[in-house]
């Protein structure tokens, strides 16, 4: 007899389908995830609402209820929602991408920014922007590659005999710090114009969160994230050690390369429009994880958080600080504390995964 | 006698490397079908690399490994996994995971996108618990096991799998000589069900009694093998580990014993 909701070895699941064919779901991960959307729609709300343009509550609701046309209803979707599903799917692609590192290096301070993408795809757009002269597919491509880049540097350099997550972090950091001295060097050799638009870019903001370029962006990381699933099985043999995922059926390093590239085109896609936003990707798994009580780094309830977390931060970044900050400025602020407080704990755990 | 015996699993003139360094060069060899094998040898001997080259984990430099006469390395990963399980010597248990949850990653090989956790997933889970004797410790979480629990954990893992062979790198290491027991009480359980068991292990003694295919290894090269009545002698031991010894029947079950000579300097004075 199928039952819906089953005892598994996977937690308490609900199964969707026939016992041959069909997909489960954590039933934690799911109110997870189902609590983390009401948060974020909310919070779209307010931010659909507030603004320099001052509108009333029943105004935007009628405007996403379709009864409003006009002036109000350009404000709404064409001025405001850009930024707000931005923020969403920015949160949603960092919290997966760091989820994919942290998992495939089995280590907490994986996370894209530490480990020097985000300043790859930096040396990458900065690089389109000064030598090749611009334009959004032209940035776009160039942080890709330079994420990619990055990774690929990284990955080799840390290689010996399979992947050591310890390794792959330090030589992540030591990666991240060159590339960050290349920006640098970079950004003095360019005019001012440019220079201003680059630098304020680095600081990560959503200001330049515009339909034209986010729309693309959001598309590509929904895709992205329509496809990792089809990993997910795979990323929690990882957590197990290489070994033990190879010995159980894991074509270790093919399935490894496919997380790397994914994780890192989730990256630059938002690292292109918003910049490096650092924090989210350290932190949302992390947070997903506890929440949801599951071994390992849920990927689903990880993307609610992440989109949880960009929303709320840029909110608060427009919307409660005096002056308008760029949104990294307020992640990087609650990823300094944060990460101050993994330092500690891990330290008081003492259990480097070292090979 | 070996030209009698069926063997599913192949090592022929497979020569093992890591990165540069030759741990093995022109070893051929086969695990009887059915058999307690058994692999001791002093450290680095290459004994662990055998078992990682026959559970396809190494790729041979030369030669080959054949599961059912077919190349181990052409077949793909899942495949191999039905039919060749590894317990290794590093594995990371992540931070909150149950007995049971540890245990149902053993089906990965098993599952599809669309097909996880099923009931023959479940079925497996719970035989493998069961002939672990860890139903008991199933909601439990690994990080709060004894040592010996945590190692039948990962064996009813291993079993979970499914498979008709199954390779165990030291699984006795680290554990006191009960829970060593229990251990290799579960795997003669195994072999008498029919699996195919491969193990490397430490302890001579253990290895002479659990054992129905000995193998002894020196210098990533096969000394002397076969079963450890006609195998283990005060010759071999020597040759392969460089110690002096005896070798006297073991009290209880008669199989050679091996006790180190007194080679302890004389008291001064």
């Amino acid at each position: 007899m199928n039952r819906p909701v089953r005892r598994t070895a996977g937690g308490r699941r609900l199964l969707l389908g026939t016992d041959h064919r069909h997909v489960t779901v954590g039933v934690r991960e799911a109110a997870v995830c189902a609590a983390a959307a009401l948060v974020v729609a909310a919070l779209a709300v307010v931010g659909l609402w507030l603004g320099d343009f001052p509108l009333r509550l029943d105004e935007v609701l009628g405007v996403l209820g379709g009864r409003i046309d006009g002036l109000t209803r350009t404000v709404v979707l064409e001025w405001r929602l850009p930024r707000i599903a931005a923020a969403v799917a920015f949160g949603a692609a960092l919290g997966v991408a760091g989820a994919i590192f942290q998992t495939i290096t089995r280590n907490p301070l994986a996370s894209p920014d530490i480990i020097g993408l985000a300043n790859g795809s930096f040396t990458g757009m900065l690089i389109a922007l000064l030598l090749l002269g611009g334009g959004w597919h032209l940035l776009m491509l160039g942080s890709l590659t330079g994420g990619l880049l990055a990774a690929l540097a990284i990955y080799l350099l840390a290689y010996r005999d399979g992947l050591s997550g310890f390794r792959f972090i330090v030589v992540g950091v030591g990666v991240s710090s060159m590339l960050a001295a290349t920006n640098t060097w970079l950004l003095l050799r360019a005019d001012l114009e440019t220079a201003l638009f680059a630098a304020a870019w680095g600081a990560g903001s959503l200001n330049a969160a515009t339909a034209d370029v986010v729309w693309p962006a959001a598309a590509i990381i929904l895709v992205l994230l329509a496809v990792t699933p089809l990993w997910a099985a795979a990323l929690a043999q990882l957590e197990l050690g290489d070994d033990v995922a190879a010995a159980s059926g894991v074509a270790v390093d093919r399935h490894r390369a496919v997380l790397v590239v994914i994780a890192v085109a989730l990256v630059s896609a938002v690292t292109t429009v918003a910049g490096p936003i650092s924090f989210v990707a350290l932190a949302a798994p992390q947070i997903a994880r506890r929440l949801v009580r599951a071994p390992g780094l849920p990927l689903a309830a990880t993307a609610g958080v992440g989109a949880l977390l960009l929303l709320g931060a840029d909110l608060v970044a427009q919307h409660v600080i005096p002056l308008t900050v760029p949104v990294g400025v307020v992640t990087v602020t609650l990823g300094g504390a944060y990460l101050l407080w993994l330092l500690v704990h891990e330290i008081r755990r003492t259990r480097w995964s070292t090979r | 006698m070996v030209d009698q015996m069926t063997a599913r699993l192949r090592a022929e003139h497979v020569t093992l490397r890591y990165d540069q360094r030759t741990v093995s060069a022109d070893l051929s060899f086969a695990v009887p079908d059915g058999s307690f094998t058994v692999l001791i040898g002093p450290n680095a001997c290459g004994k662990s690399t055998l078992l990682r080259a026959l559970s396809g984990l190494l790729r041979p430099a030369e030669g080959r490994v054949t599961l059912d006469g077919s190349d181990l390395v052409t077949l793909p990963a899942k495949e191999r996994a039905r039919r060749i399980a590894l317990l290794p010597q590093t594995m990371t248990a992540p931070e909150g995971i149950t007995v049971r949850e540890l245990v149902g990653r053993g089906r990965y090989a098993h599952q599809r996108v669309l097909r996880r956790f099923s009931h023959a997933d479940e079925e497996a889970v719970e035989s493998a618990l069961d002939s672990t004797g860890t139903t008991d410790l199933a909601d439990r979480r690994v990080d709060e096991l004894s040592g010996g629990q945590r190692q039948r954990a990962w064996i009813a893992m291993v079993l979970a799998q499914e498979t008709p062979l199954v390779l165990l790198d030291e699984p006795t290491t680290y554990l006191d000589v009960a829970h060593q027991i229990d251990v290799l009480n579960v795997l003669h359980r195994l072999v008498t069900r029919g699996r195919t068991v491969v193990a490397v292990l430490h302890d001579l003694n253990h290895a002479a009694r659990y054992a129905t295919h000995l193998v002894a290894m020196r210098d990533g090269r096969i000394v002397a093998e076969g079963h450890p009545a006609s195998t283990v002698g005060a010759g071999l031991v020597a040759e392969v580990f460089g110690m002096p010894n005896q070798v006297v029947p073991d009290p209880v079950t008669g199989a050679p014993m091996v006790v180190p000579a007194d080679t302890r300097e004389p008291a001064v004075g």
